[in-house]
């Protein structure tokens, strides 16, 4: 295959990549999007393996690895939980990270990279290198520690290290250090070494990063590392002067900007002051209990039954969904409990906000997992303007996303924050372990509303019991 | 010393409502109050004193001895000049008032040196709904005027076919989509008639329709919201139309409920004689506005009149005719009201004149007449007031921002430093980037924006999936691995090049992506076949 022909195939790929992205504006066309994306693949595979640049030799060692790859990831994705999902996004992060470091290295020991190019050319080159190996170990590392944080192996608290900010400068001066030093080395022998400590510093970095950011945060983190993951893909193609590798690299790192963007959005925060860390960059003083706005009102907690009693006699039911509900693993019941009312004649739909969960989208994943029906899945913007109407709101495992104190105290620290407006609903009934506050840390005055229940225990538990009382 | 809270029993003829009920007793004594019931206060609520007594309430024997014992008295009905005069001097009062039309009772208060919070007057915002006892006892209006209805009415409400024939459903037409209004066409649809509804505020029409009635628009473009939920005086080309479109109903329907009513004005009269006449024989009409004149010409306030065979139901008490259901829920408020004046729940009111719901309930304070209060600051928005004056009121239709359409513009500021730091990023690049690496960063840019206009179209359900086939969109990074592992330009370069290092490197990075590539469109695969309608 000649490099013209390799060439065009690369334009084909790229035009299915874009398809690709672009048939998931719709579930209908989603699954031809998700086929564009494999056929774009295979295309850009096959026609470098026939390329100019990859010699027959190569060949076997290419099917070898593929093949093991290959079916690890197929055994990965086939056994997936659809609530480790954000684990398993984190962790292939993590994969495309360490491929860019590699590939880095091996670009900068390979003198047929460099062959022919005038001085300037060369210093573009190194300088591309050291790039595409930063952004790859900052994902890595990042995507690791986020990996560990998602599936429970690494708390969810923020460790926040004294003089962070500090910190994070001075890796940041020396990194630019390393650079200077490693465009200036003579020989290869002579850039390994700087090479080598910015690859540590970045690693460090990544998890500095990461380890400051709490758990309902993560949303912003995956997104961001989802993006980084692409910025690191074309960093690696402007090193190796492909143009396939830059614009999928471009599409993917701005598909995850955009996310992280609208997760910040969702949470009303800035997008630096998250990742600085922290709740509030750093001036998240607790609040103290007996506090003027302290809600008023008496907490009312029912019973399974009680609450299957409420539901039988509502009309229009919303159901909004947290993490509780995915720690849980309640979907498959809110599922047989949505059908039940559904038979009955009774609305029942579903409001997501954007948050809800550990990474974009996480809700949705689920409940389709649970084979409720996308149609009466609504986001925030669309149901909202429902719950005036709605009898029963059910809130499964939710806290700050329901806190009205959002629109109504402007000193409250969530202040602003879109949230799902239940409280407007003619009755709402919370389901949480107990009275703990969200990850914000504020009290939520929904929990005193006069129309208001608590409905305390495992969610799994306490929906069995739920739709017992209701087919009872 | 906690203050004591006196409930007397009702005087005025046909009042069977009491201001408190044992339920509520007892979240008083937990507020910190203590409080005492006349003897038979409740009788005709079927509450009974021992019920009272139970909830910690102790029973007066005789109205003297409660008024003037009574720190604070509870009433429903607004007092007589006679009860006045037994309130003990610098008593508060909480109750119906009605100032606007009774001044000289506002006098006789204030000469008493009195504290008198007007139900009636509380202010018609958010935070004072639970306290906003014209919104409950409305309700009840609207549902017992529908059974009033029902009960002249010689026919079933729903339609039925029987082995003795078929029945058609009545036809009942609402006027005034308030809370009456829409409480009658709930509890009227509820029986199984056909609802219309009409309304001046043309907002009210998806409440009408979410409670199951027809919205019936007059042909005429004019908005008739006025302040706090109410409506407002039309103009001269409206009435017109209207009053044709009464017409054609009143010819077509069976039962006609009016809950018509402007603050401070008469009754509009929108049933004219001619239009009771050219209704059916049997039919009825519910004036719910009787008290104020009634929004029908022969209306008699309080009676049940036969006029050209259509029974025409005036009475002024339906609240009180659901006297067990008002009571429970003016306690309610009551006990909300007084929640607001005890935030110390220490027993002990405390009239706080810069609180705005407290402020706009106090029409007299320690003897000086604060009423008229002076206009809230925040008038309730249009789409705000209907959700007070209905059960049911969607809220503003927010607009749907940011998924699909990029977020808000951005300030002019910000605009302008992006693209000043664009300027000089660019002029960087063109003045020292060699011509090759200008072709690259061409695409890359390009390739930025069609990703972000492609993402904005992504739908939010679909986040997830989005990103891990991005993820495995992203393991295109393969081709650097396979580039990297038997360049055929090696030999020309000799031994100089760690053969052995740089094909196991790519290995490995060849391996990790197809891990992530196989994995990555595998499990999106397998995610997506599950969003299903």
């Amino acid at each position: 295959m000649s490099g013209s022909l390799t060439s065009v195939a690369y334009i084909g790929a790229t035009i299915l990549f874009i398809l690709s992205l672009g048939g998931l504006s719709n579930p209908e066309t989603s699954r031809r999007g998700n086929l564009y994306g494999m056929i774009g693949m295979a295309i850009a595979v096959i026609a470098t393996i026939l390329g100019p640049r990859v010699g027959a030799g190569g060949i076997a060692w290419i099917a070898g690895s593929l093949a093991v790859g290959g079916a690890i990831g197929i055994y990965l994705a086939r056994t997936v939980q659809m609530t480790q999902m954000p684990e398993l996004v984190a962790f292939m992060h993590s994969l495309v990270g360490l491929v860019a470091v590699v590939v880095g290295y091996a670009s900068y020991i390979d003198p047929t990279a460099a062959a022919g190019m005038s001085p300037a050319e060369e210093n573009i080159h190194h300088v591309e290198v050291y790039l595409g190996v930063l952004i790859g170990a900052v994902t890595l590392s990042g995507s690791v520690i986020a990996f560990g944080k998602l599936s429970g192996r690494i708390g969810g608290k923020p460790l926040l290290l004294p003089a962070r900010h500090w910190l994070n400068l001075t890796l940041l001066l020396v990194v630019i250090l390393m650079g200077y030093l490693f465009l200036a080395a003579p020989t290869i022998d002579g850039g390994m070494m700087p090479l080598a400590v910015m690859t540590a510093l970045a690693l460090l970095f990544g998890v500095h990063m990461v380890m400051a950011i709490g758990g309902a945060d993560m949303p912003v983190v995956v997104s961001m590392l989802n993006s980084y993951s692409g910025w690191a893909a074309a960093a690696t193609g402007f090193m190796l002067s492909n143009d396939l590798l830059i614009v999928t690299g471009a599409l993917v790192g701005s598909s995850g900007a955009i996310l992280s963007y609208i997760m910040c959005r969702a949470m009303n925060r800035n997008f630096f002051s998250v990742i600085a860390g922290g709740f509030g960059g750093g001036d998240a003083a607790p609040k103290k209990p007996g506090d003027a706005s302290q809600p008023a009102g008496e907490v009312v907690a029912v019973s399974a039954q009680e609450t299957a009693e409420l539901m039988k006699e509502a009309a229009s039911i919303v159901i909004v969904p947290g993490y509780g509900m995915a720690v849980a693993q309640a979907q498959h019941t809110v599922y047989e409990i949505t059908k039940y009312l559904r038979e009955k004649g009774k609305t029942v739909r579903f409001a997501i906000h954007p948050v809800a969960g550990r990474m974009p989208g996480h809700m949705n994943v689920l409940l389709a997992e649970a084979k409720v029906p996308y149609d009466i899945v609504l986001e925030m913007d669309e149901i909202n303007a429902d719950f005036p109407e709605t009898a029963l709101t059910m809130v499964i495992g939710a806290n700050d996303i329901v806190n009205p104190s959002a629109q109504d105290d402007p000193s409250s620290p969530i202040a602003g924050m879109p949230v799902l407006e239940v409280w407007k609903s003619g009755t709402t009934i919370v389901m949480k372990r107990s009275m703990a506050s969200g990850y914000a840390g504020v009290d939520n005055p929904l929990f005193y509303k006069e129309n208001n229940r608590m409905l305390f225990g495992d969610a799994k538990k306490m929906l069995d019991e739920v739709l017992v009382a209701l087919k009872a | 010393m906690p203050q004591l809270i006196g409930i007397p029993t009702e005087i005025f003829a046909g009042e069977k409502r009491v201001a408190t009920v044992p339920d509520a007793v007892g979240k008083l004594i937990k507020l910190g109050f203590a409080v005492a019931v006349q003897s038979g206060a409740g009788n005709a609520a079927s509450i009974s004193d021992d019920a009272y007594r139970a909830a910690g309430a102790t029973i007066v024997a005789d109205a003297p001895a409660l008024w003037s014992g009574a720190d604070i008295i509870f009433k429903v009905r607004a007092p007589t000049l006679d009860e006045v005069q037994l309130l003990r001097e610098g008593g508060t009062l909480v109750s119906f008032i009605w100032p606007a039309q009774n001044p000289e009772l506002l006098q006789a208060l204030a000469a008493r040196k009195a504290t008198v919070l007007a139900m009636d007057s509380v202010p018609r915002i958010s935070r004072a709904q639970k306290c906003d006892a014209l919104s409950s006892m409305a309700n009840i209006g609207g549902y017992r005027a529908v059974i009033e209805a029902a009960h002249e009415f010689g026919r079933f409400f729903t339609g039925q076919i029987t082995a003795a024939g078929k029945v058609p459903p009545a036809k009942v037409f609402v006027i005034g989509a308030g809370v009456a209004g829409l409480a009658a066409i709930g509890a009227a649809s509820g029986l199984g008639a056909i609802v219309r509804a009409n309304d001046t505020r043309a907002e009210v029409a998806d409440q009408i329709r979410s409670l199951g009635g027809e919205f019936v628009p007059v042909d005429y473009v004019e908005e008739g919201s006025g302040g706090g939920g109410y409506a407002k005086v039309m103009s001269e080309g409206f009435q017109k139309a209207q009053r044709e479109t009464f017409a054609k109903q009143a010819r077509e329907v069976d039962i006609i409920i009016t809950t018509a009513l402007i603050p401070g004005r008469p009754a509009p009269k929108l049933i004219t004689a001619e239009m009771v006449q050219s209704m059916k024989p049997g039919s009825v009409i519910v004036d719910m506005a009787a008290e104020q004149g009634g929004n029908c010409e022969l209306t008699e306030p309080g009676k049940v009149v036969v006029r050209h065979g259509v029974i025409i139901i005036g009475y002024s008490d339906l609240p009180s005719r659901l006297p067990t259901q008002s009571s429970t829920l003016y306690a309610t408020n009551l006990f909300r009201l007084s929640e607001e004046l005890c935030k110390a729940k220490d027993g002990q009111f405390n009239v706080n004149m810069d609180d705005e719901v407290i402020r706009g309930t106090t029409v007299v304070r320690e003897g000086t007449i604060t009423w008229p209060p002076p206009t809230p600051k925040l008038s309730a928005a249009p789409a705000g007031a209907a959700a007070k004056a209905a059960v049911v009121a969607p809220a503003p239709a927010k607009k749907g921002h940011g998924h699909g359409g990029g977020g808000e513009p951005m300030s002019a500021g910000a605009t302008t430093l992006l693209f000043g730091a664009a300027a000089v990023l660019f002029a960087a690049v063109g003045l020292y980037a060699p011509a090759a690496f200008l072709g690259h960063f061409t695409v890359f840019v390009l390739a930025c924006f069609v990703g972000y206009m492609v993402v904005w179209n992504v739908t939010p359900s679909l986040h997830t999936p989005l990103m891990s086939v991005t993820n495995a969109i992203s393991s295109i990074i393969i081709i650097g691995a396979l580039v990297q592992i038997a360049p055929p330009a090696v030999a020309a370069l000799g031994a100089t090049r760690p053969d052995v290092v740089i094909r196991w490197l790519a290995v490995v990075g060849i391996a990790l992506t197809a891990v992530n590539m196989f994995g990555g469109f595998a499990v999106t695969r397998r995610m997506l076949s599950m969003f299903r309608k």
